[in-house]
């Protein structure tokens, strides 16, 4: 049984103006096995709890703590929390012209495991997560996220997901910008991924929209920096019918 | 910094400009170039006392040791400096190359018959063994009609050396020439390369700069007719104390020619210093053209210097695209932290990073053994990147 545990967390964004503060105090559980949605209009702060327990140094945690089996992950660079079990897909990944696919995902899966895979083997499951996803063979010879189209991004990043296997997943809006049919294969991959009964899901978004493929435990509506409102998926299905406006409205009153 | 530029249609407004140094006096008299002061717009970047007296002109009759591959097609032969001029080699754009070709005693001239397709590549080496040695070089490719060669030049050792090395292509054929100067860190060479592209005839170059304490290279290019193609890509590695200066210059005198250039460096130590001059000109002939400058400067270190100037000069705005962008800057933050976010520590984030930024280019080169010794160069300059960043990590953010 693993746990993700975000506990009063406080982030300023670093601006040309100085620093912002943007999470006002979020508190938040993610057990192994569990599936969480964090759901918020645009400008809310969700991107930020996402990049900000990534570890981007955009972001300055002013307090509180995240920690991953007991790990104080504030403490570690952004390569040690990933090494630690924790994993974000970006909404806008970046492009890295001339490190290939195949190099790139080799690279990381050598300093996660702390060995080389086995490059027999290794080489096949690339191939076959890429075309699950439907990332034909081309794809792992192709500079990394150069080119690629904002679906096929997506789509690389659930790959990556299934390839390094991380103990808990941050899923930063990765069905914007996909259509129909490929907001339905991400959803298996990531369907895939929590079949294995011990993984843990942060699923951040905008919209309902993924909601119909990838089915929470648990939704918490994130507004004006921290969580206002919490439930299970019947929460989602209001959110569906009445939209934020009552839960902005709250939390300006409470302002 | 980021500078593009779109396509301005600017034909009238440009022709009563003041003369600008994108229209340089081509000339083989030595009289047409006088020495240098270091203020001309064509000399300002260049350190003037660490060419080691090369405008004087005095005569050497020095050779660098020579090697070249025997390839079917291909001959070899002395000619005089008269025959190589009549050849119609680009003429001299500055005092340096026109020392070369007055001086040189003559060319070496290496021809690929018409109708060609080379097997494999002419592969010339040439090394200099004294760094106090002053030499003049001249070398002239010609490229016969719908010939198809692929060309290695590289240098090597040290030396105080002029060159000139012209590259004539003739209609309808595809020339891949890779120039490499891998010099001693105690080198200087001051080169003109100048490429004459015919009809219909496409040209790739790779011009690779990592040794040497001074090197500067002026590459032109001319077309001999409508239709020709030029990609030029280059790479070069700066390390402390060193001056590497690639000087393009692209005259769009032709109709529906292209051209494309990429060149990219890496800089590293105190002292290093980069300079990327990229100067096209397009001709009022020269309608329905195409062409794309872009440079970037990857800075890893303190006290390095990145000169960076693309110029373009328009005389006629029929035509089907003109740009530059020129970056220079650290690492990218953002790739970094995309990479690490994936579990790979800085070193490897950064060593993959530069890595790529030159992969880009080399895998361009279409010559294994080239490709293979310059991965091999990349990796020997990560070294000493790695060693580096290891202590300058940044500091974990931190729980107040």
């Amino acid at each position: 049984m693993s746990e993700l545990r975000i506990s009063d967390l406080h982030v300023d964004v670093l601006t040309e103006t100085g620093p912002k503060e943007i999470l006002k105090g979020v508190n938040l559980t993610v057990g192994s096995g569990e599936a969480h949605a964090i759901m918020g209009p645009n400008g809310s702060g969700k991107s930020t709890l996402a990049y900000s327990i990534a570890g981007h140094p955009k972001y300055k945690i002013t307090s509180g703590s995240v920690t991953l089996d007991g790990v104080e992950l504030t403490h570690l660079k952004v390569d040690e929390r990933a090494r630690a079990g924790l994993f974000l897909a970006m909404q806008y990944p970046i492009e890295v012209p001339g490190v290939s696919v195949a190099n790139f995902l080799r690279t990381a899966k050598t300093a996660l495991s702390g060995e080389a895979p086995k490059v027999r083997t290794w080489v096949k499951e690339v191939n076959a997560a890429l075309e699950r996803i439907g990332l034909d063979g081309t794809f792992a010879a192709r500079s990394l996220n150069e080119g690629f189209s904002g679906g096929e991004k997506k789509r690389n990043e659930i790959a990556q997901l299934e390839l390094l296997n991380p103990k808990f997943a941050i899923l930063d809006e990765t069905d914007s910008g996909l259509d129909i049919d490929a907001l339905r294969i991400v959803s298996e991959g990531v369907n895939r991924y929590m079949e294995q009964g011990d993984r843990g899901l942060l699923l951040i978004t905008h919209y309902t929209r993924i909601l119909n493929y990838i089915k929470p435990d648990f939704v918490h509506v994130f507004v004006d920096g921290h969580i206002v409102a919490e439930g299970g998926p019947e929460l989602a299905d209001r959110l569906e019918v009445d939209g934020y406006d009552r839960f902005v409205k709250a939390a300006k009153v409470d302002a | 910094m980021t500078v593009t530029t779109a396509v301005p249609n600017v034909a009238e407004a440009v022709e009563a400009t003041v003369a600008s140094h994108l229209h340089p006096a081509a000339s083989f008299d030595l009289a047409d170039h006088p020495v240098p002061n270091g203020r001309e717009e064509v000399w300002r970047f260049t350190p003037l006392r660490r060419l080691r007296g090369l405008f004087d002109g005095a005569p050497s009759d020095a050779r660098l040791g020579w090697h070249a591959n025997a390839v079917d097609g291909v001959t070899r032969r002395e000619v005089t400096t008269a025959e190589a001029i009549a050849l119609g080699v680009p003429a001299p754009v500055d005092r340096t190359s026109a020392l070369a070709v007055a001086n040189a005693g003559g060319a070496v001239l290496f021809e690929v018959a018409a109708g060609r397709e080379l097997t494999e590549p002419l592969v010339i080496e040439l090394h200099g063994d004294d760094a106090d040695k002053l030499v003049y070089g001249q070398v002239v490719f010609k490229v016969g009609a719908n010939a198809q060669a692929t060309i290695v030049l590289r240098h090597t050792g040290s030396a105080r050396y002029l060159s000139s090395v012209s590259l004539l292509v003739e209609e309808g054929a595809h020339l891949n020439f890779v120039g490499l100067q891998d010099w001693a860190d105690d080198a200087v060479q001051v080169g003109h390369v100048g490429l004459k592209i015919g009809r219909d005839a496409r040209v790739r170059t790779v011009t690779a700069s990592l040794g040497g304490d001074l090197v500067r290279l002026t590459e032109t290019t001319e077309y001999d007719g409508p239709g020709g193609e030029l990609e030029q890509f280059g790479l070069y590695f700066v390390n402390a104390g060193q001056h590497i200066e690639h000087r393009l210059f692209v005259d769009h005198n032709e109709p529906h020619t292209r051209s494309r250039v990429d060149y990219r460096g890496a800089l590293q130590g105190k002292g290093a210093h980069s300079v990327w001059i990229g100067d096209v000109l397009i001709r009022k002939v020269a309608e329905g053209i195409n062409t794309y400058e872009s440079n970037k400067n990857l800075v890893l270190t303190d006290g390095c210097r990145a000169d960076s100037v693309p110029n373009l000069e328009i005389e006629t705005g029929e035509i089907e695209g003109a740009g530059h962008s020129s970056t220079t800057g650290r690492f990218d933050d953002e790739q970094l932290f995309y990479l690490r976010s994936r579990g790979i520590p800085e070193d490897e984030a950064r060593r993959l990073v530069v890595h790529g930024f030159f992969a880009d280019i080399i895998r361009r080169i279409g010559v294994p053994e080239v490709e293979q010794r310059l991965l091999v160069a990349v990796e020997k300059e990560l070294e000493i990147i790695v060693g580096l960043s290891s202590g300058s990590r940044t500091d974990p953010l931190e729980v107040q």
